[in-house]
C-alpha cells in the first residue's frame, strides 16, 4: 500500500511525486512509456512561461500578474477559470527556486525566440533535459518508479480512489494505494478519439508528441463520474511539415515561412491571409486552416527572396526554377498554381518590406488578401514546402479545484483524487494557446497536486 | 575547396542530416560552442561540419538532452557523428598527408612506435654503454645521465624529432584554417586568438552549460574537466622543466640531474604527478562511460595517446625516485623511450585534438564578432 500512486511520468507527474515525496510519503510512479521515451509531451517543451516583477536569472524586464492574465483572457477567449489562472500565474513567480532546487537549469531565450525573452525561462536542453534531472532528483529521493506500465482501470467508487489495475510485461498488478495523482496527458495520440472529435479528416493529422498519450486514464476518470472540462474537438494544432513522422516530430517538424510567401491547397487555391498577423502570434492557427482544407494539406509557397530569412526547418524545399515545375513536383495542377500566383502577384501593391514590423505590403482587390508582407512571388528559384495539420496537446480534461482535487460531476471534489498537467489544463487554458504554459500549469497543479495528497494521507 | 582527400560522402550527409534537425530545434544553444555556431548557418558544407565537429569535446550533455536520440527514428546522434567526423579531419589535415594512414590504426601505430623507441633506447644503451657504466649506482650528481646517454645525442635527437612535430602539426593547422575559408591573418587577431587562449585554458565547453558534462554518464559532472585540466597542466608544467633545464644547461653550464629542490625538478616532479593522475582519470572515465556515445573506431587512438602519456610520466617519476641507484640506467632508457615516442607522434594521434580545437575556438570568436542571419521569428 502506497501513500501516493501517481499514474504519468511527465512534468507535473514528477512535480507531483517530489513534492509528495519531500513530505515523506512513498510514492509510486507509473510510466506508460519505456524508459527512453519517458515524460510524455513534456520532453518536447522547451520552456515554462514566468511572471517576475523585476529580471530574473535568465528573464528580462517586467511580466507582471495582470499582463500574463491579460495575454491568457485573450488567447482564451474567457475559456478559463480566473481562480486556478491566477493560482498558476503566482506560483510561476516563485517555481523556479524549486526547480533549481531539483537539477533542472535555465538558458536565455533561444535564437529565433528573441520576443519571448521577457516572458518564458527555457529549460537548458529543453524538456528532456529537464525530465532527466527531475527523474535523477526523484529517485535519489526513493520514489518508485516503473516504465512500461499501463494503467487499465482504476477502483473508484463514490469519488474515493483504491486501487489501480496496471499492466506490465503482460502482467496485470492491482496497486493499491491511498491517494492518486493522474497526471497522465491527454488524448493526443490516440487517433481514434481525435476522430470522434474531428471526423475522418484525424486520419491525416500528425501527432507532434509523444505516441503514448491515448488518454487511458482520462477516459477511466471521465467514465467514473469525473466532471469533463474543455472542448473535445479542440487541440492546440499547428502547421507542419507533411513529410514529419506520425508521431513525436516535435519542435523542429515546424515551417516559419508561411508570412513570407503564400499557402494553396491541393486545388493550388490561397484559403486565407498568410499576412494577418506575426507569425508568432498565428502559427496556432493553422493546424486547424490545413484541417478544413480537402485531404489536410496545404503548400507553403516562397521565392528566392524569402530563402534564408525564417528559421531553417529540417526538411529541404522542394526546389524548382518555375511555377510550373514546382507543380509538376507537388503533383499539383499547373495551370491552377500558374492563375493562383498570377493573381497574387498582380494583386500585390508596392510598399516598403519589412517583416519586423506589420508593414505596409499588402494586396488588394484579392480574396483572401494578404494584409502584410506582400511581395510577388517572381524571383526563381521558387520553393515549397508540404503542410499538415500537426496536433500538440488536447483540451478535454477534467474539472479541478484549487487544491488540484478532480470534481466529480455533481460538483463536490473527490475524495482522494488529484490532477495535473495536461489532463486537466483545459481549466486554465479552455482555447488558444501561448508558448510556456502548459509547463506553469504542469508545474503548479503538479506541486498541488503532491501536497495536497502528501497533506490527505496523514489527515 | 582543398584538393586534400575529402571525408565521406556518406559521413557528411549523415551529418547535414543531423546538423539540419539541431538547427530547427536549437534547445541545446546554451551547452556548448557547437549550437551557436551551427546557427549561423543554414547549410552544411564539408569545412562547416569539420569546423563543428573539432568544436565539439563529445561531453554527451546534447545527446542526453536530445528528443531524437536513439531509439527515436530520427536517430539522432550529434556528437557520436561529429567524432566519427573529426577522426577524418584528423586524417584530412595530416602532413604528410602519406602519414594519414597513422589514424587509421592509431592505436596500434602508437604502440608499435613506443616499443619501438623504447627498444631501440635500450638497445643503443646496451650495446654502446660500457655495462658498468649502465648498471652502476650514480651518485646524485652532476653530468650522471650523461655518463649513461651523451647529452648531444639527447640534445639533437629530440630537439629534431620536436621540431619537425611542431612543423606538421603547423602544416595540419593552417590546412584545417584552409578549409574554414577564414583569411590566414585573422587566426592571429588578438581579440579572438586571446578569447580562444581563455577558453582553452579553462575549458570552457567542457562545463555543459555550467553543471559539469555528461560524462562518464547522464548525470553532470566535472570529472572529466578536472582530469584533463591535470593532464594539461601536468603536461605543460614537464614542458616548462625541460625548458628550464635547457637554459641551465646552455646558459650556465649546469648538467642534469639536479637536486631535487631545484626548479626544473619540482616542475617536472609537480607536472609528472599530474600527467599520472590526470591520464589515469581519463582513462577510468573512459572505461566506463556510456557505449552509446563513443565511435568504438578510436578507442585504440584514446586509449594510446593517453597511455603513451602514462608511460611518460611513470618512468619520469621512477626515474626521479631512482637516480641514485643501479636502475637509473634503465630507466632513463625508458623514459627517453618514452619522451621520444610521444613526440614522435604527436602529429599522428589523439595530440592533435588540440591544435585542432584550438583553431576552431578562433574561428568561434572571430564569427561571434558578425551579424547572426537575418531570420523572422519562429
Amino acid at each position: 500500500m502506497y501513500d501516493v500512486l501517481v499514474l504519468g511520468g511527465g512534468n507535473a507527474a514528477l512535480c507531483a511525486a517530489i513534492t509528495a515525496r519531500r513530505a515523506g510519503r512513498s510514492v509510486l510512479l507509473l510510466e506508460c512509456a519505456p524508459k527512453h521515451f519517458r515524460g510524455g509531451n513534456s520532453r518536447h517543451t522547451r520552456n515554462l512561461r514566468c511572471m517576475h516583477d523585476g529580471p530574473a536569472d535568465v528573464l528580462t524586464g517586467v511580466y507582471r500578474e495582470e499582463e500574463y492574465w491579460h495575454d491568457l483572457l485573450q488567447v482564451t477567449g474567457g475559456e478559463t477559470n480566473e481562480q486556478l489562472a491566477r493560482i498558476t500565474i503566482r506560483h510561476t513567480a516563485t517555481c523556479r527556486d524549486w526547480m533549481l532546487g531539483n537539477g533542472v537549469r535555465f538558458q536565455p531565450s533561444l535564437g529565433g525566440t528573441l520576443h519571448l525573452s521577457r516572458t518564458n525561462a527555457f529549460f537548458l536542453g529543453g524538456g528532456k533535459a529537464l525530465l532527466n534531472a527531475y527523474y535523477r532528483a526523484a529517485e535519489a529521493l526513493g520514489v518508485e518508479i516503473t516504465y512500461d506500465t499501463a494503467v487499465t482501470n482504476l477502483n473508484i467508487k463514490d469519488g474515493r480512489f483504491t486501487s489501480a489495475i496496471a499492466v506490465r510485461d503482460g502482467v496485470e498488478h492491482e496497486i493499491r494505494a491511498k491517494t492518486v495523482v493522474a497526471a497522465a496527458g491527454g488524448f493526443e495520440s490516440n487517433v481514434a478519439w481525435l476522430k470522434e472529435a474531428w471526423g475522418p479528416a484525424a486520419d491525416n493529422f500528425l501527432v507532434r508528441g509523444t505516441p503514448y498519450n491515448m488518454g487511458r486514464v482520462l477516459r477511466i476518470l471521465l467514465d467514473n463520474g469525473a466532471k469533463s472540462i474543455g472542448d473535445p474537438a479542440q487541440g492546440h494544432c499547428v502547421a507542419i511539415d507533411a513529410r514529419s513522422p506520425k508521431f513525436d516530430g516535435g519542435i523542429c517538424t515546424r515551417v516559419d515561412c508561411v508570412s513570407l510567401g503564400v499557402v494553396v491547397n491541393e486545388n493550388a487555391l490561397r484559403f486565407y491571409d498568410e499576412g494577418e498577423d506575426f507569425w508568432p502570434k498565428r502559427y496556432a492557427i493553422w493546424g486547424r486552416l490545413l484541417a478544413e482544407q480537402p485531404n489536410q494539406i496545404g503548400f507553403a509557397i516562397i521565392d528566392a527572396k524569402a530563402m534564408g530569412k525564417f528559421i531553417p526547418p529540417m526538411f529541404p524545399a522542394v526546389k524548382a526554377g518555375s511555377i510550373r515545375e514546382l507543380a509538376v513536383a507537388l503533383k499539383l495542377d499547373a495551370a491552377a498554381l500558374e492563375a493562383t500566383l498570377a493573381r497574387f502577384n498582380a494583386a500585390v501593391r508596392p510598399g516598403n518590406f519589412d517583416h519586423s514590423v506589420l508593414d505596409d505590403c499588402r494586396t488588394e482587390a484579392l480574396s483572401p488578401p494578404k494584409t502584410h508582407w506582400a511581395r510577388a512571388i517572381d524571383t526563381p528559384p521558387f520553393f515549397a514546402y508540404p503542410l499538415r495539420p500537426g496536433i500538440t496537446f488536447t483540451y478535454l480534461g477534467v474539472a479541478v479545484n484549487e487544491r488540484a482535487q478532480m470534481i466529480l460531476q455533481d460538483d463536490r471534489p473527490a475524495h482522494n483524487i488529484f490532477a495535473a498537467g495536461e489532463i486537466m489544463a483545459g481549466n486554465v487554458l479552455g482555447k488558444g494557446y501561448i508558448a510556456g504554459i502548459g509547463m506553469a500549469i504542469g508545474t503548479t497543479f503538479g506541486r498541488i497536486a503532491g501536497e495536497e495528497a502528501a497533506r490527505h494521507v496523514v489527515a | 575547396m582543398s584538393s586534400l582527400e575529402a571525408i565521406p560522402l556518406e559521413l557528411i550527409d549523415e551529418g547535414r542530416r543531423m546538423a539540419s534537425i539541431c538547427n530547427a530545434c536549437r534547445y541545446c544553444e546554451g551547452y556548448c560552442a557547437v549550437f551557436p555556431a551551427l546557427e549561423r548557418r543554414l547549410s552544411f558544407a564539408e569545412g562547416d561540419l569539420a569546423y563543428l565537429a573539432n568544436l565539439c569535446h563529445n561531453c554527451g550533455s546534447c545527446y542526453y538532452a536530445c528528443q531524437y536520440a536513439p531509439p527515436h527514428e530520427f536517430q539522432l546522434n550529434f556528437p557520436k557523428m561529429l567524432a566519427q567526423i573529426r577522426a577524418e579531419t584528423y586524417k584530412k589535415y595530416a602532413w604528410p598527408s602519406a602519414l594519414a594512414r597513422a589514424f587509421e590504426r592509431n592505436g596500434l601505430v602508437v604502440s608499435l612506435i613506443t616499443a619501438a623507441s623504447l627498444a631501440l633506447f635500450l638497445l643503443v644503451l646496451t650495446l654502446a654503454i660500457d655495462r658498468s657504466v649502465l648498471f652502476a649506482a650514480h651518485p646524485d650528481r652532476e653530468g650522471s645521465f650523461y655518463a649513461v646517454i651523451p647529452h648531444a645525442v639527447m640534445a639533437y635527437a629530440f630537439g629534431a624529432i620536436f621540431l619537425f612535430a611542431i612543423f606538421a602539426l603547423f602544416i595540419g593547422s593552417t590546412r584545417f584554417w584552409r578549409d574554414t575559408e577564414e583569411e590566414a591573418r585573422d587566426f592571429l587577431k588578438p581579440g579572438p586568438f586571446g578569447g580562444a587562449v581563455a577558453d582553452a585554458l579553462q575549458l570552457k565547453y567542457l562545463g555543459g552549460g555550467g553543471e559539469g558534462c555528461t560524462y562518464p554518464g547522464e548525470k553532470p559532472s566535472n570529472l572529466r574537466s578536472w582530469f584533463h585540466h591535470f593532464t594539461f597542466y601536468g603536461f605543460m608544467l614537464c614542458f616548462a622543466a625541460t625548458c628550464v633545464a635547457a637554459v641551465y644547461h646552455y646558459a650556465f653550464g649546469w648538467e642534469a640531474p639536479y637536486p631535487f629542490w631545484s626548479v626544473p625538478v619540482l616542475l617536472g616532479t609537480i607536472g609528472g604527478m599530474g600527467l599520472l593522475i590526470g591520464p589515469a582519470g581519463l582513462l577510468w572515465l573512459k572505461a566506463i562511460r556510456d557505449p552509446a556515445l563513443s565511435d568504438a573506431t578510436q578507442t585504440g587512438m584514446d586509449v594510446g595517446f593517453i597511455g603513451l602519456l602514462l608511460l611518460v610520466s611513470v618512468t619520469g617519476l621512477m626515474l626521479l625516485a631512482s637516480r641514485e641507484t643501479a636502475a637509473m640506467g634503465v630507466l632513463l632508457a625508458a623514459h627517453l623511450g618514452a619522451v621520444m615516442a610521444l613526440f614522435i607522434t604527436l602529429p599522428y594521434g589523439k595530440f592533435v585534438h588540440a591544435v585542432y580545437r584550438f583553431a576552431a575556438l578562433v574561428r568561434y570568436h572571430l564569427e561571434r564578432k558578425r551579424a547572426l542571419p537575418e531570420i523572422g521569428a519562429e
